[in-house]
């Protein structure tokens, strides 16, 4: 009886969890599939009262603006996570780091996006799209930190041994060892990191700020998807509304994607029985 | 082959825990040497001072000399290069976890910079050999996990490991207290063949397989070495009243 009743729950539980994604795709594919065209995916969008028109551009901003941001997020967040587990370990800075990093967690994204326009825009006299990546990497930073650390720890002590006790010096020890036997961890978190930020629009409102036209540069103002649907989300027109919705349809597509291809490029080399 | 150790007044402490007190003893070269004692009683620190391993916890000290060979390996030399002329076997097997069997075995050399593909397929094959594993393994070498291994293959993977670097003494520390009893025969054949080669010290909690695989037995007590002597001398006739208690099952 007891042990239906909590089986029960867990499922009930579990329904709970799984049915808001379920229902958003569902309404997202509703929504959106019937505008999704190739013309969506190669042109750039049209002026004010014509038809049609797509979001290439903002599509490729969004992966110039992330791909800025993963060089600067998940490098800089790995060394923080491997200096608070493996070489700070109990000290005064490591402990700076770890609560730095927990209240750069829970900065709004709106004050990030205020913050590198202070320090980057701001100076330079433009938005920028290199100005977006930063923010992007600095938002990226503390995930990739705290997991990489709690994957780090979770390595036995038994395998940091084994490789001391061969005459391994401890810095190649940590690099070719431990970070190597958290890895999969660690990946994931990078992803988490990924995904939160590929969907953020307030912190590109005052660095990226948007591009109706095509632009690759880095000095100048980028397109990007978050914000393109906010536009035309926040639009009268009734066209601009279907394209928002595919937008935010090919949004999540695309990140789903992107994580499953890091995920299988990332496993392939994964042994038979390893653990 | 393998070379003699000589500890002259060892001290080891954890924080302000003396666990080792004033050892003195010479382990011969090519011999398999066994340390025995009630647990706590400082066997394990104590080889892990032969190899420098005991200093990687941040609270730990030691004082006084060991000399391998020629070398006295508190002034002489870094850890790192003791530790690759003494090798480790743990209590519990620990290959590296996304490691190939034979990236297992090869990963002393490969992480100290040693770069020939020729010369490692050569230095696997003979540890693998050398460890008794090298049968049951070596279809699989590059397409199976250390971690995918029995208990028993796991230790003689990481036996296989600890030989592929050369070392010229070998520690081991309670090798088959995590294993059944035929992968601890297994082990303790190779603690045979092995002593031929390299110089054996091996902590064990079962008084029967150090009288079947040592020469010599040392037997510690709180921190200190009660009595050193011929393994056979130790189990018949020993000296000290306290050895006589705990071979004869009175503590322990």
């Amino acid at each position: 009886m007891t042990d239906g009743l909590a089986t029960g729950l867990a499922v009930l539980a579990t329904v709970l969890v799984v049915a808001p994604l379920v229902a958003i795709f569902v309404y997202l594919i509703y929504k959106g599939a019937s505008s999704l065209s190739l013309a969506f995916f190669t042109q750039i969008p049209k002026p004010v009262g014509e038809e049609g028109g797509g979001m290439a551009n903002a599509i490729a901003g969004s992966g110039i603006l992330l791909g800025i941001g993963s060089l600067i997020g998940v490098p800089i967040g790995i060394g923080g996570g491997i200096f608070l587990a493996e070489f700070g370990r109990g000290g005064k800075l490591a402990h700076a780091v770890r609560f730095t990093a927990d209240v750069l967690n829970g900065v709004p994204s709106i004050v990030m996006g205020i913050a590198v326009y202070s320090l980057i825009v701001v100076p330079q006299g433009h938005f920028s799209a290199f100005s977006g990546g930063v923010a992007l990497g600095i938002m990226m930073i503390p995930t990739v930190t705290r997991t990489t650390e709690e994957m780090l720890l979770m390595v036995p002590h038994a395998v940091r041994e084994a490789a001391l006790a061969l005459g391994v010096p401890n810095w190649r020890s940590v690099l070719s060892i431990t970070v190597k036997t958290a890895s999969p961890g660690i990946i994931t978190g990078c992803m988490l990191a990924f995904a939160r930020v590929a969907g953020e629009t307030a912190p590109l409102i005052f660095t990226a700020f948007g591009n109706v036209t095509w632009s690759a540069r880095l000095n100048e103002p980028i397109a990007a998807l978050p914000l393109q649907i906010y536009i035309y989300a926040t639009s009268p027109y009734d066209d601009w509304h279907r394209l928002a919705w595919a937008g935010a349809l090919v949004l999540i597509v695309l990140i789903v994607l992107a994580v499953s291809l890091v995920r299988y490029v990332t496993s392939r080399g994964v042994l038979k029985g390893a653990s | 082959m393998g070379v003699g150790i000589e500890v002259t007044n060892l001290n080891a402490w954890y924080g302000t825990n003396h666990t080792l007190q004033d050892i003195n003893l010479n382990i011969p070269a090519n011999h398999a040497t066994a340390l025995i004692g009630p647990s706590g009683c400082g066997k394990s620190t104590f080889v892990r001072c032969l190899n420098r391993m005991h200093e990687t916890n941040p609270i730990a000290r030691v004082t006084g000399l060991v000399r391998i060979g020629e070398l006295d390996i508190y002034t002489d030399a870094k850890p790192v290069e003791i530790r690759r002329r003494v090798g480790m076997v743990f209590q519990r097997p620990n290959p590296f976890p996304t490691m190939s069997i034979y990236d297992n075995v090869a990963a002393g050399l490969k992480l100290n910079g040693y770069t020939s593909r020729r010369a490692l397929d050569e230095i696997v094959e003979r540890s693998l050999k050398d460890s008794a594993l090298w049968d049951e393994v070596k279809d699989d070498l590059k397409k199976k996990s250390g971690a995918s291994l029995s208990g028993g293959q796991q230790q003689r993977l990481c036996i296989a490991r600890a030989l592929a670097v050369d070392p010229e003494v070998l520690l081991m520390d309670e090798p088959a207290s995590a294993l059944d009893p035929v992968s601890t025969s297994k082990i303790e054949d190779l603690i045979f063949q092995l002593k031929s080669q390299y110089t054996i010290v091996i902590v064990t909690h079962n008084m029967q397989q150090a009288a079947r695989v040592a020469e010599k037995t040392g037997f510690f007590l709180n921190g200190r070495m009660v009595e050193f002597d011929s393994t056979h001398k130790i189990f018949t006739n020993p000296s000290d009243k306290r050895t006589e208690d705990y071979i004869t099952g009175r503590f322990g």
